[in-house]
């Protein structure tokens, strides 16, 4: 016996007058995996995980979460997933326990499992000092952290994050991606939607791309990387000045060699390694000082920008160099 | 994310959920509304500190300059404006529905399994809360400055059953404006154009028999001063209504009765479908 999806998108469309917001999106997300929803800015991520989550109602198509069919049976769907919505959906008056005590009321969760819960996920998201402290005086991250505990609140075995990370800093992006690494130890399947690919790839077992409403890719981050051509191995030089030798140079070892005017990087296609340790070699004998020379795998940006013409967001405070090489 | 994270913890056990009657779920959501009111007492200005300060504005300075047949001026004044204060139900309910829809609540409420109508009525109950307790502190009030009950407990309690009724039928009105408008300013703009002349234009403040008779006639059949007239006579506050006044004004507890039926069939449709439209992207 196969084990049902957690969650399916069936031919799901949603259309704002002529705006094809969605526009007939499928995939599988089996039981306890993660799916990377990756698009640009008004791919329609969020249209989708609304029409899953019940709050938005399809044009056409359909959905399954937990075997249940998003139009005819809502309710389950409702008690079988959390949501965690772009926006923070905190009531900012109520303190962070208050906000649990709210949807716990309305979860009809007895009065002692919401507050041993609450103990539980608030240590757990760092936010016992600020328990009693009205919501509004939390910070952007803090909140982020207060919607996810009360979307965890009754332990839903599928959860679905539209870009849970946006706006946080470094840090607490990566706290939170350990929370969510944990949830998936645990067991829940999460749906996450994101802008940025390094996301994507720390934490999807699957990833769909849309974008204009439509799938434009989907598969493994490896799958995805490899779709985006070859590796290729980049140089960098101790002088501008060398460019020209040193692309007349590279371009003896590889047949596609790229140049970045006014650089000192150059970029050639390569194999593999093989590749990479002749290109070292002949710069080593000609005498043209090099900071960095190392193979680069096209990055999930490349692959956005292979798909779609342009390039995705940039995670802030993310290294510039560890992104895409360009081809 | 601190020190204190050790080994992954094991799967929680899912709790039992159990979801909510309609009633229970508007009760917990009301339990909020009120947190949130006795969070931010200001929220209660509008039918508090401002509804004193009408009363003594009317009393002292117009009370002087408009004539009522049989009785003193803020006994007339008392129950228009406890009128005034339940019609305004309205816009505290469109507000709140709309910061809701706004702040994204709304959303949260819909994903969890709840009956989507306790939104409203959880809203709903809230509102009339508020305007209550703005009638009550006027009834206050207006006992300090010389208003009375004069006519028994039960036409006394009538007649706030009566204001409770009407301010039942109004906040459909106002769950309608709230639905379809997208911003609190915007809401509040936009109740407070209609509230003023629906109360003005009614015989809350002075007897529709100085109007011209064109107003006189929208005055006399406006709603509001069928209920304004129901409780001056349950509460003994003046005389009935004149003889050539139009028939509502002749059986103001029937009709008072009968507008907030009329209201409720007119907008509870209107302000349902609105608020599932809304509910829909
Ligand atoms: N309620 C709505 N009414 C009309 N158009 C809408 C509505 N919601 C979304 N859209 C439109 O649908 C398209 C997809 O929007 P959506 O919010 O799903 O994109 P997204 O991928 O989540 O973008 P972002 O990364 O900016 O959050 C956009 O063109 C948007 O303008
Ligand atoms: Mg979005």
């Amino acid at each position: 016996m196969t084990v049902a999806p957690a969650v399916e998108a069936v031919e799901l469309a949603k259309h704002f007058g002529a705006n094809r917001a969605v526009d007939g999106v499928s995939f599988v997300v089996p039981s306890g995996t993660v799916l990377g929803l990756l698009g640009p800015n008004g791919a329609g991520k969020t249209t989708l995980v609304r029409m899953l989550t019940t709050l938005s109602v399809p044009t056409s198509g359909t959905g399954r979460v937990a075997g249940f069919d998003i139009r005819e049976q809502p309710n389950d769907v409702r008690r079988s997933m959390g949501l965690t919505g772009q926006a923070a959906t905190v009531d900012e008056i109520l303190t962070g326990r208050e906000n649990l005590k709210l949807i716990g009321g309305l979860y009809g969760l007895s009065r002692k499992y919401v507050r041993e819960t609450t103990e539980y996920l608030f240590d757990r998201f760092d936010l016992t000092a600020a328990a009693d402290r009205a919501a509004k005086t939390y910070s952007g991250g803090m909140r982020r952290r207060l919607d996810l505990a009360v979307s965890l609140l009754a332990a839903p075995p599928i959860l679905f994050l539209d870009e849970p990370t946006t706006g946080l800093d470094p840090h607490s992006r990566s706290g939170l991606w350990e929370v969510l690494r944990d949830l998936v130890r645990e067991g829940t399947t999460l749906v996450l939607t994101t802008q940025y690919l390094e996301e994507a790839d720390h934490l999807a077992d699957e990833i769909v791309v849309v974008d204009k409403g439509r799938v434009i890719a989907a598969g493994t981050p490896t799958q995805l990387k490899d779709r985006a051509g070859q590796a290729s191995v980049v140089v960098t030089l101790t002088s501008a000045a060398d460019l020209d030798d040193a692309a007349e140079l590279m371009r003896s070892q590889s047949p596609e060699v790229h140049v970045e005017p006014g650089s000192r990087r150059l970029t050639a296609k390569a194999d593999g390694l093989g590749d990479m340790t002749r290109i070292a070699a002949v710069f080593e004998s000609s005498g043209i000082a090099i900071d960095d020379l190392g193979l680069a795998r096209p990055s999930l940006d490349d692959v956005f920008l292979h798909l779609t013409g342009h390039r995705a967001e940039v995670l802030p405070g993310a290294d510039p160099t560890t992104q895409g090489v360009p081809q | 994310m601190t020190a204190t994270e050790i080994a992954p913890a094991p799967r929680r056990i899912r709790p039992e959920i159990s979801p909510p009657t309609l009633l229970r779920a508007s009760a917990t959501i009301v339990w909020r509304n009120l947190v949130h009111i006795r969070r931010m007492p200001e929220m209660l200005l509008d039918v508090t500190v401002q509804s004193v300060m009408f009363v003594l504005l009317f009393a002292y300075v117009f009370g002087g300059a408009i004539a009522v047949a049989g009785t003193d001026y803020k006994e007339f004044l008392l129950p228009g404006i406890m009128v005034q204060t339940m019609v305004f139900s309205a816009a505290i309910v469109a507000m709140g529905l709309t910061s809701d829809l706004q702040k994204g609540i709304v959303d949260r409420f819909k994903s969890l399994p709840i009956p989507r109508s306790a939104v409203l009525v959880g809203r709903s109950i809230s509102s009339l809360i508020h305007s209550s307790i703005g009638v009550a502190v006027m009834a206050v009030t207006g006992l300090l400055i010389g208003w009375r009950m004069r006519n028994g407990l039960l036409d006394a309690a009538l007649a706030f059953l009566l204001l409770l009724l009407f301010g039942f039928a109004v906040i459909w009105l106002g769950i309608w404006v709230g639905s379809l408008m997208r911003t609190v300013e915007a809401v509040q703009g936009f109740m407070f154009t209609v509230m003023f002349p629906l109360t003005f234009v009614a015989n809350t403040f002075a007897p529709p028999e100085s109007m011209p008779s064109w107003l006189r006639a929208i005055a006399e059949w406006n709603p509001v001063s069928a209920v304004t007239q129901a409780c001056r006579e349950l509460w003994g506050n003046g005389l009935p209504a004149s003889a050539d006044a139009a028939w509502p004004l002749q059986h103001p507890v029937l009709m008072s009765i009968a507008w907030s039926l009329v209201l409720t069939a007119v907008f509870a449709p209107l302000a349902v479908s609105a608020f599932r439209r809304r509910s829909r992207d």
